[in-house]
């Protein structure tokens, strides 16, 4: 098989897509409107923000960009490709990290890597190979014979960001990915997926309620009750706003202070 | 996506669930207990009072333990279908269902691949069961040890996809007592896994009606034949059926469009 192996070779994109482009997003739960009339376009190489309180809509967004469900009205495209009309085409070229851990404790890294992989239908070698060098890059590779309950919080977000990546997606949706972690890990994971943005060109969306999560030169979406406040690159978003900080201008936008 | 891919995928799942399975000794010690006490203490107090007449398959006058063999294997495969949905919600809630769903693979091929690698566990907690029952004499002719294996993936299918489309359905799937309550002690009582229907018939007619209905009375009937290599046409049949059912439910429930997760996630 080697590298032709379709399920991991380069993926053709759309010429000029946006790695995610989102429009006209509407979303309802009953009565509830989850999220009204969002838009956001994320370009490769770009490390994107999302910035939002609990509620705001973040984890909906991803639901629906991910497919869990479909989105009734608006359209979300990855890559050119429809989320709804080519769903498969969309699913394989993101890499997904959820809010909650979905690792299976019980079992080691690389078995969870593995597990991943097939799901993606990569041949076995081929897992092995790529889970050599995504454990490489994230320094857990002496880790991978341990079963996940052993590892450390920060640890085992490493190990779901390096599971993401099993199968050279073009883009990483991360949603929250430092809940619960202390600040050592949180900056450990920030920096390291800060470099694979930078080196592999990935398209990143970091999902967050923290807004020192957020670093100057970056893209940055502001998300409130379900609606897109603010949406560009941080001095953009503070000039729009009429502030000198991103957090005068979430403080001024949303009408509350930011957590740290 | 290629047909190889369709298969690693499909290795990936069932093996996976064959590690879990390994790991979950509790899981499989209780799995083991709880038909044995059925076959150990329940049949042995309950032989005297039942009287179990000629019936097919059964040639002979039987031991009230022979009787509920298949019952008890039926009721593994229940018990087994109920705790991967519970699993499933539990899953879910844990995000590891979400892992599954992001595959680019078609969501009702990862529904019966998952259904299929339950089915498989279920199967060897069957057979494991019969190992040791063996010796408490439920001895079928050896053939039937192999014929029971087609009724056995058959009824195995049809719980677990029962079990896959409450997942998707009922909100309040918290707890295991919830399903013992209204899924698996309705279902199991109501079948003819510790009776003959027709001494059910004799007691309430409605009562037998609603066990004739009952898709476990069925999946019990099914097993029990091909235990004794035969096959009772109806309840193939009608498991069939129900398979089909079942599985379109599950796989309607899951579906992104029209399902009823999207409702299920706002709540």
């Amino acid at each position: 098989m080697g590298h032709s192996d379709p399920a991991l070779t380069q993926h053709q994109n759309r010429e000029g897509a946006a790695a995610l482009e989102v429009s006209g997003l509407t979303h309802d739960f009953g009565s509830t409107r989850a999220l009204d009339d969002v838009a956001v376009a994320i370009h490769p190489g770009d490390f994107t923000v999302l910035l939002g309180q609990n509620g705001a809509g973040k984890t909906t967004l991803y639901s629906l960009v991910t497919r869990l469900y479909n989105n009734r009205t608006g359209a979300i495209e990855i890559f050119g490709y429809d989320v709804r009309r080519d769903s498969s085409q969309a699913l394989t070229r993101i890499g997904v990290v959820f809010q909650q851990p979905t690792l299976d404790l019980d079992l080691t890294v690389e078995q969870n890597l593995h597990y991943h992989a097939a799901l993606h239908g990569i041949s076995r070698g081929q897992a092995q190979e790529r889970l050599e060098e995504e454990l490489t890059r994230s320094s857990l590779i002496n880790r991978r014979h341990h079963k996940i309950r052993q590892l450390s919080g920060g640890q085992r977000r490493r190990v779901e960001i390096s599971r993401a990546l099993m199968h050279r997606p073009n883009m990483l949706l991360l949603d929250e990915p430092t809940v619960g972690l202390d600040i050592g890990s949180r900056q450990d994971i920030l920096d390291h997926v800060r470099s694979l943005c930078r080196e592999d060109g990935l398209a990143v969306l970091w999902a967050t309620h923290l807004i020192d999560e957020i670093d100057e030169g970056e893209q940055v979406v502001i998300l409130d009750e379900g609606k897109v406040l603010a949406a560009g690159g941080v001095e953009e978003v503070c000039k729009q706003a009429g502030t000198a900080t991103i957090r005068e201008a979430f403080t001024t936008l949303v009408g509350k202070e930011p957590e740290v | 996506m290629t047909p190889i891919h369709y298969f690693r995928c499909f290795v990936g799942i069932v093996w996976r669930e064959g590690l879990r399975f390994v790991h979950q000794q509790e899981r499989f010690l209780s799995a083991m207990v709880r038909p044995l006490v059925w076959l150990f203490i329940f049949a042995a107090g309950f032989r005297s009072v039942l009287g179990v007449s000629i019936i097919p398959p059964y040639e002979t006058y039987i031991t009230y333990e022979v009787y509920i063999a298949p019952g008890l294997m039926a009721m593994i495969q229940l018990f087994n279908g109920m705790q991967s949905s519970l699993s499933m919600v539990y899953d879910r809630e844990m995000g590891s269902m979400r892992t599954l769903l992001v595959s680019p693979l078609p969501r009702w091929f990862l529904l019966v691949c998952k259904l299929l690698a339950g089915v498989a566990v279920s199967v060897i907690q069957v057979y494991a069961f019969l190992a040791i029952a063996w010796f408490w004499d439920i001895q079928p002719p050896l053939v039937g040890l192999l014929t029971v294996l087609p009724a056995l993936i058959l009824s195995g299918l049809m719980l677990g996809a029962l079990g896959m489309f409450l997942s998707s359905a009922i909100k309040q799937l918290e707890n295991f007592a919830g399903i013992m309550n209204f899924v698996i002690f309705p279902m199991f009582f109501a079948s003819s896994a510790l009776y003959p229907l027709w001494k059910m018939k004799e007691s309430s007619l409605l009562l037998y009606n609603i066990c004739w209905a009952n898709p476990f009375t069925h999946a019990v009937e099914l097993i029990r034949f091909a235990f004794y290599g035969q096959i009772n046409w109806l309840s193939l049949a009608y498991v069939a059926v129900a398979t089909v059912v079942f599985l379109g439910l599950a796989i309607y429930g899951y579906d992104p469009g029209r399902g009823l997760i999207t409702r299920k996630a706002g709540a």
